[in-house]
C-alpha cells in the first residue's frame, strides 16, 4: 500500500484557530503588518520607478498633512466616517447595503434642486432647513425601498441597491441638463449659491466635522444601548432567534434601512451645502463603495470606524500627491495603496489563527527508540 | 473467527488550543468484532475517530494499520487503509439516486456503468441484510435509508473497518434493531466495527468490547459481557450517578391548554399537521414521542404563535383569571400581553433560544429587553438573572460576560432552560431538551422539568429516548406523519407500543 510509508512524516503546517489573543499582541500583529507593507511598498518602488522610496513615503504623508491639507484630510474623513456610519447599521443587521452611493446622491440631489430652485426667493435660514429635511427624506426614501421588497418579497438586496444606485446617476444627469443649459457635466457654485451651510468659528468645513462626529456618538450608543440596536444584533446573528421572542423582523429591516438612507442624505447635504456647493454625477466618488470597507475593517464598531476611514483617506490623498509630484502613473499610486491594503486585511488571518510548524518535532518518537 | 488486530492505536493526544481533546489514548479494534466507544459528550469520542479517518491529524502517537505503522492525513490516506466513517450528519446529494451518491468521486477502471455499480451494490446489501433500492432518489428517503446508503458507501469503497458515529440516534427502536443486524453480520463476515455512542442499552446489547472515554482520557476496555451498565456510567462519568427518575403523582390538575383539530399546511400545502387534539394539564409532564421532523417542530411552534395555522385552535385556561384565550393568529408579544406565561425551550438551541455571538447576559434579554419605557436597554437585571443562572444551575463558563457559543452543550442548554423558567411560566415546552447533552447534565434537565412539573407547571417534553419519556412522562402523546397516532398512560407504556404507533403511517391512505 502506497500510504504506509516506511518513515511516517507529519505535514509540515497545521493551522488551528486562535481562541484568545490579547489586545496587545493584536495590535503587535497589526503594527508588523503595517511594517510588511511599507517594506514590499519600497522595494516595489525601487524596482518599478527607481525613485527614493522615502522620499515617496515622505510626499505621501506630505499629501496628506501638508500646508494647508490637514484640514481637507479631516473633512474628506468626515465624509467617508458620515458614510461609513450610515451603512453600519443594516450590515450589522446583515443587510448587505451596497447602495450607500446611491443613497448619498440622491442627498445631494435633493439639496442642490432646493438651492436651485428655492434659492433667493426664500431666507437662507429655512432654505437651509428644507434642504436637511429634503436630503434626509430622499435618502430615507432611497434606502426604504429595497429594504421593503426584502422584508416582504425576500429580495436580495445586494442586487437591488447597487441597482438604485444607477438609477441615481441618471436623475443627476437629468437635473444637470435641466438646470445648465449650457451642457455642462457640473452644476457650480454660481448657480447653487443660496443656502451655504455656514462655517463655524469661521473656519471652513468645522460645521461638517462636527455634524459627524455628533453622528458617531449617536450611532455608537445607538448600536450599543439602545433597544433598537439590540434588535438590529439579533436579527442579523438569527432571524429565527428574533421571530421566537417576537421581534417584527420586517419592521426591524425597514426601520434600520430608513436609518442608513437618512444618514446618507446627510451626508449629502453635507457634500453639496457644506463643501463642494456644486453637484456632478461623480460627486460622491465611490466613497458609497469605501465606506463598506471602513465598516468592516472596524468590525462594525463607529469608534474604530474612526480610524480606518482615516487611514483609507490618508493613503489615497497621499498617493494622489505622489502621483503628481513625481509624474507617475495614477495607477502606480494604486498599486501602493493595493499593497497597504492586502497586508493590512491578510494580517486577520494572523490574528484569527494561529500557524504551528513541526521543525522542533522532527524527530518522531519511534525513531528515538531506535 | 479471524480475530486479529485491525487498527491500534498508540497514545494518541489531540489539543485544541488548550482544550485537550484526546489525551494519550490507546484503543485496540479487532476483526470480527464491535468495540463500543463509550463517554459523555465532550470526552473526546468523535475527535478519536476523526484522526483515524483522516480529518484530524494527531499531535502525538501512532496509528498502526494491520500492524504497521501508518499516517492518515487525509481521508483518502484512510480510504486507501479500507477504513470508512459513516458521520452522523449525511452527506448526500439531494437529487442524485443512491447508486450515484455511492460511485460519486471514485475513479472506475472500466469507466462508469451505472448498472454494474448498482449490481455490486445489491450484491453487497444481499450479503449484509440491508435494505436499499438503488435507484431511489435521496429526496425520497427516509433518515434511515440514507444511512444505509452511507454505510453501504464505505462497503463499496472496500472499507472494512467501519466506524460508526452514533448511528441510532436519529433511528426508531424497530429502525435499530434492523441496523444492529446488519452490524452483527458484517462482524461474522470478519470486519472491525467500531461504534460511537452514549447510550448505554445499545453497549451492552450490540459490542464484544467496550472502550470508555472521559473527559479525553481513556479509562479502560472491557468485555461487554464482563461488566454492568452501573459500572460503565461510573467509569463514563468518574462518580456514582443515580439513574432512576423520579416521577411524582400530578397534584391539582386541571386542564391548562387544549389543543383542538389542529391542522397546518407548508407552503407547498403538505400537510405538516393533521387534526391534531390533545390537552395538557397543569402539574404534569406531557411527553411527544414521533419519528424526528412528524410535525413535534410545527405543533410546538404554533403553540407558540410562531407557526400559522389554517385551522383548530389552541386555548389557554388562565388559572389566575379563569379565562379561556385563545392563541390562534396571535404573534409571541400578543401572547404574552394577554398574560400567557409560556416558555419555549426550543430544538434548535443556538440558532433560536439563544445567539451564540452574544454573551449570557445579552442572552438573558431577549426575554426580557422590552421593559422600561425608555430607548435604552437596562442590563441590570439580566445580568443578576445571569449570575443567578450560572449560580443555581452551576453553569460552567468563566464569566457571564463570555459568549454562549463558547460554551459546552449542556452548559448552553442550562442558559437556555434557566431563562425560560425564570419567568415563572405555567405552560413550559421543551423540544429535545437533552439532545446532546452528559448524563450528569441530562438528569439536571430532568430534574428541573420535575420541578416544575410540582409547580403546577403544565410540561410539554418532545423527547427521543423512548426509554426516558417512559420513565419521566406523565402521559405520552406519539405523533406520526403530523397526525396523532395514540396517547398512552407513562406508567404502563412499554417502549415497543409506542415504536410501533411510531411508525403507524396515517398519511399515506389519505392523502395520495
Amino acid at each position: 500500500m502506497s500510504k504506509t510509508q516506511k518513515h511516517p512524516r507529519e505535514p509540515l503546517i497545521h493551522i488551528t484557530k486562535r481562541t484568545n489573543l490579547s489586545v496587545k499582541s493584536g495590535i503587535i500583529v497589526r503594527a508588523v503588518a503595517v511594517l510588511a507593507a511599507l517594506v514590499v511598498c519600497a522595494i516595489v518602488t525601487k524596482v518599478l520607478t527607481g525613485d527614493n522610496p522615502f522620499s515617496i513615503f515622505a510626499t505621501v504623508f506630505h499629501g496628506a498633512f501638508g500646508k494647508g491639507r490637514a484640514l481637507v484630510t479631516v473633512h474628506d474623513v468626515a465624509i467617508l466616517l458620515c458614510i461609513s456610519l450610515a451603512v453600519t447599521p443594516a450590515f450589522k443587521m446583515r443587510f448587505w447595503n451596497i447602495g450607500a452611493e446611491g443613497q448619498v446622491l440622491m442627498g445631494c440631489l435633493a439639496t442642490a434642486v432646493c438651492m436651485f430652485t428655492l434659492g433667493g426667493k426664500i431666507s437662507d435660514a429655512l432654505l437651509v432647513l428644507i434642504m436637511v429635511i429634503c436630503a434626509v427624506l430622499t435618502g430615507v426614501v432611497w434606502g426604504v425601498i429595497p429594504a421593503l421588497f426584502k422584508a416582504y418579497w425576500n429580495t436580495n438586496e445586494t442586487l437591488f441597491t447597487l441597482m438604485m444606485n444607477y438609477v441615481a446617476i441618471q436623475l443627476i444627469e437629468f437635473f444637470l441638463k435641466v438646470a445648465d443649459k449650457s451642457g455642462s457635466n457640473v452644476v457650480g457654485p454660481d448657480l447653487l449659491s443660496h443656502g451655504w451651510l455656514p462655517d463655524l468659528f469661521g473656519v471652513k468645513y468645522i460645521l461638517n466635522i462636527a455634524v459627524v462626529a455628533l453622528i458617531t456618538l449617536a450611532i455608537y450608543i445607538y448600536l450599543r444601548y439602545s433597544k433598537h440596536g439590540y434588535e438590529i444584533s439579533v436579527v442579523g446573528e438569527s432571524e429565527n432567534t428574533a421571530r421566537y421572542i417576537g421581534v417584527n423582523v420586517k419592521k426591524v429591516i425597514i426601520r434600520t434601512m430608513a436609518l442608513s438612507g437618512a444618514i446618507c442624505g446627510i451626508a449629502g447635504l453635507l457634500l453639496v451645502g457644506g463643501s463642494s456647493h456644486s453637484i456632478d454625477a461623480n460627486l460622491a466618488d465611490g466613497r458609497g463603495f469605501t465606506a463598506i470597507m471602513v465598516s468592516w475593517l472596524a468590525k462594525f464598531n463607529p469608534l474604530y470606524m474612526i480610524l480606518t476611514s482615516f487611514m483609507l483617506v490618508f493613503l489615497a490623498r497621499g498617493a494622489d500627491e505622489v502621483t503628481s509630484k513625481f509624474g507617475l502613473n495614477s495607477d502606480f499610486a494604486d498599486i501602493l495603496t493595493g499593497i497597504i491594503l492586502f497586508f493590512i486585511i491578510g494580517c486577520e488571518f494572523f490574528i484569527q489563527y494561529q500557524i504551528h510548524f513541526n521543525f522542533h518535532r522532527e524527530k518522531s518518537p519511534k525513531e528515538k527508540e531506535r | 473467527m479471524d480475530k486479529s488486530v485491525a487498527i491500534e492505536l498508540k497514545n494518541i493526544t489531540k489539543t485544541f488550543g488548550s482544550v485537550c481533546a484526546n489525551k494519550n489514548v490507546c484503543l485496540t479494534a479487532r476483526r470480527g468484532e464491535i468495540l463500543a466507544i463509550l463517554g459523555e459528550n465532550g470526552s473526546g469520542k468523535t475527535t478519536l475517530m476523526n484522526m483515524i479517518s483522516g480529518i484530524y491529524f494527531p499531535d502525538s502517537g501512532s496509528i498502526f494499520v494491520n500492524g504497521e505503522e501508518v499516517v492518515i492525513r487525509s481521508p483518502k490516506d484512510a480510504f486507501d487503509l479500507k477504513i470508512g466513517m459513516i458521520h452522523q450528519h449525511f452527506k448526500l446529494v439531494d437529487l442524485f439516486t443512491a447508486t450515484e451518491n455511492i460511485i460519486l468521486g471514485l475513479k472506475e477502471e472500466k469507466g462508469f456503468n451505472i448498472k454494474r455499480s448498482a449490481a455490486r451494490i445489491t450484491e453487497i446489501t444481499d450479503l449484509y441484510g440491508f435494505e436499499l433500492e438503488p435507484n431511489k432518489k435521496i429526496y425520497d428517503m427516509s433518515v434511515s435509508e440514507k444511512q444505509t446508503v452511507e454505510i453501504v458507501k464505505v462497503l463499496y469503497r472496500g472499507a472494512d473497518i467501519l466506524i460508526l458515529d452514533e448511528p441510532t440516534a436519529v433511528l426508531t427502536p424497530q429502525e435499530t434493531e434492523k441496523l444492529f443486524n446488519v452490524l452483527r453480520r458484517m462482524r461474522d463476515d470478519g470486519k472491525a466495527i467500531i461504534i460511537i455512542t452514549h447510550k448505554l442499552n445499545e453497549v451492552m446489547e450490540i459490542s464484544d468490547r467496550v472502550a470508555v472515554l472521559r473527559k479525553g482520557e481513556y479509562i479502560a476496555t472491557l468485555d461487554t459481557d464482563k461488566t454492568t451498565e452501573n459500572e460503565l456510567t461510573e467509569m463514563m462519568v468518574g462518580k456514582k450517578v443515580n439513574l432512576n427518575i423520579t416521577r411524582t403523582e400530578p397534584k391539582n390538575s386541571e386542564v391548562r391548554l387544549e389543543v383542538n383539530n389542529l391542522d397546518c399546511m407548508n407552503r407547498d400545502g403538505i400537510k405538516l399537521l393533521d387534526n391534531v387534539s390533545f390537552d395538557v394539564k397543569s402539574g404534569e409532564i406531557l411527553g411527544v414521542a414521533g419519528i424526528a421532523g412528524s410535525g413535534q417542530r410545527e405543533l410546538l411552534e404554533a403553540i407558540a404563535g410562531l407557526q400559522r395555522f389554517q385551522s383548530g385552535d389552541v386555548l389557554y385556561h388562565n388559572p389566575n383569571t379563569g379565562d379561556v384565550e385563545s392563541l390562534r393568529d396571535k404573534t409571541p408579544i400578543q401572547i404574552r400581553e394577554l398574560g400567557v406565561r409560556l416558555s419555549f425551550v426550543p430544538e434548535d438551541r443556538l440558532g433560536m433560544g439563544l445567539i451564540g455571538n452574544m454573551d449570557i447576559v445579552d442572552n438573558m434579554m431577549l426575554r426580557s429587553y422590552r421593559k422600561g419605557k425608555t430607548m435604552f436597554l437596562q442590563r441590570k437585571e439580566p445580568k443578576d438573572l445571569a449570575e443567578h443562572i450560572i449560580n443555581d444551575l452551576q453553569v460552567v463558563t468563566p464569566s457571564s460576560a463570555t459568549p454562549v457559543r463558547r460554551l459546552s452543550g449542556g452548559n448552553i442548554q442550562k442558559v437556555l432552560v434557566g431563562r425560560e423558567i425564570a419567568s415563572s411560566p405555567t405552560v413550559l415546552m421543551a423540544a429535545y431538551p437533552v439532545r446532546g447533552l452528559d448524563v450528569n447534565s441530562s438528569y439536571t434537565i430532568y430534574n428541573l422539568l420535575n420541578k416544575q412539573k410540582e409547580k403546577g407547571v403544565a410540561v410539554i417534553f418532545v423527547g427521543e429516548d423512548l426509554d426516558v419519556l417512559i420513565e419521566l412522562c406523565d402521559r405520552i402523546l406519539v405523533i406520526a406523519n403530523g397526525r396523532i397516532a395514540g396517547i398512552v398512560d407513562g406508567r404502563t407504556a412499554v417502549k415497543e407500543e409506542i415504536g410501533m404507533l411510531m411508525t403507524k403511517n396515517g398519511r399515506g391512505e389519505e392523502n395520495e
